[in-house]
């Protein structure tokens, strides 16, 4: 998956809305998307493609009806390649420098 | 089935599935074994093997850590080897979890451009399940998947 087309799509307050609203309630249609948002159908469909480019957002018909979902394993996938690693660093090199300032004293 | 005991709004039942989708750089038999073979599940899914022959059926169990108690006991419902599992679920770890209605698990895998595939977990039938959906939401299917994907791509803790 591709990490720059997630954080792209991150990238934008009206799509983390479309996201939130979605992890309130799964399986919406564009249609109730779209009424709290003052935006265009087209504008919304257009939010909606790049979330669903970055794999965030997937796509199940149900009938005649497009259901959104938010999928959020990308998130956890970056979470796992860059917070990880950052909170694990600065943790133990503070805890290395309590343990020698310790030991000099 | 009488009207009453389908009592359960439409609009509710969308709420009931949750699904997860990830890439991974794998051919389909890979991500199927890893689904299916307790040597991979027990490096990603919590540290529980899978026991299952995936045939139509039989039964689809997780098995502990501890080796004998079980997490999982349920039924392999469909079976289309390496692309599409069905399975029963219903979390026995937990013990208000274990007292709902089976829900179901659908694994599915599409190969891709690149030597990729993609990769769909569907929860659903999840309606009368509120606990188990809230257990299995959040971290949980998110951790299996990213543990799949990177046992799989980085091998961590493979032995031969």
């Amino acid at each position: 998956m591709d990490d720059d087309a997630v954080f792209k799509a991150l990238a934008d307050p009206t799509r983390r809305h479309l996201l939130d609203r979605l992890f309130e309630k799964g399986g919406r249609t564009q249609t109730e998307l779209e009424s709290d948002l003052p935006l265009t159908r087209f504008g919304v469909a257009k939010h909606l493609r790049i979330l669903e480019a970055a794999g965030l957002v997937v796509i199940r018909r149900s009938g005649r009806e497009k259901l959104h979902y938010l999928n959020p394993v990308p998130i956890r996938v970056i979470h796992d390649r860059w917070i990880d690693k950052y909170t694990v660093g600065p943790a133990s090199a503070l805890s290395d420098l309590r343990s020698r300032l310790e030991e000099s004293e | 089935m009488s009207n009453d005991a389908m009592s359960i709004h439409p609009d509710e039942g969308r709420e009931a599935v949750q699904v997860y989708q990830i890439f991974i750089k794998a051919t389909p038999q890979a991500i199927w074994d890893a689904i299916t073979r307790p040597e991979f599940t027990a490096q990603y899914f919590y540290g529980s093997r899978v026991e299952t022959t995936a045939e139509v059926g039989t039964p689809f169990r997780y098995r502990a850590p501890d080796g004998e108690t079980l997490w999982g006991d349920e039924t392999v419902f469909e079976s289309d080897p390496p692309h599409r599992l069905v399975v029963g679920w219903r979390s026995l770890y937990d013990e208000e979890a274990a007292s709902e209605p089976a829900s179901r698990i659908t694994w599915e895998i599409e190969p891709q451009d690149g030597g990729f595939c993609l990769l769909t977990a569907t929860h659903d039938h999840l309606e009368q399940s509120p606990i188990t959906a809230r257990n299995v939401a959040g971290a949980g299917w998110m951790m299996v998947l990213s543990g799949l994907k990177s046992v799989l791509e980085t091998g961590s803790g493979l032995a031969a």
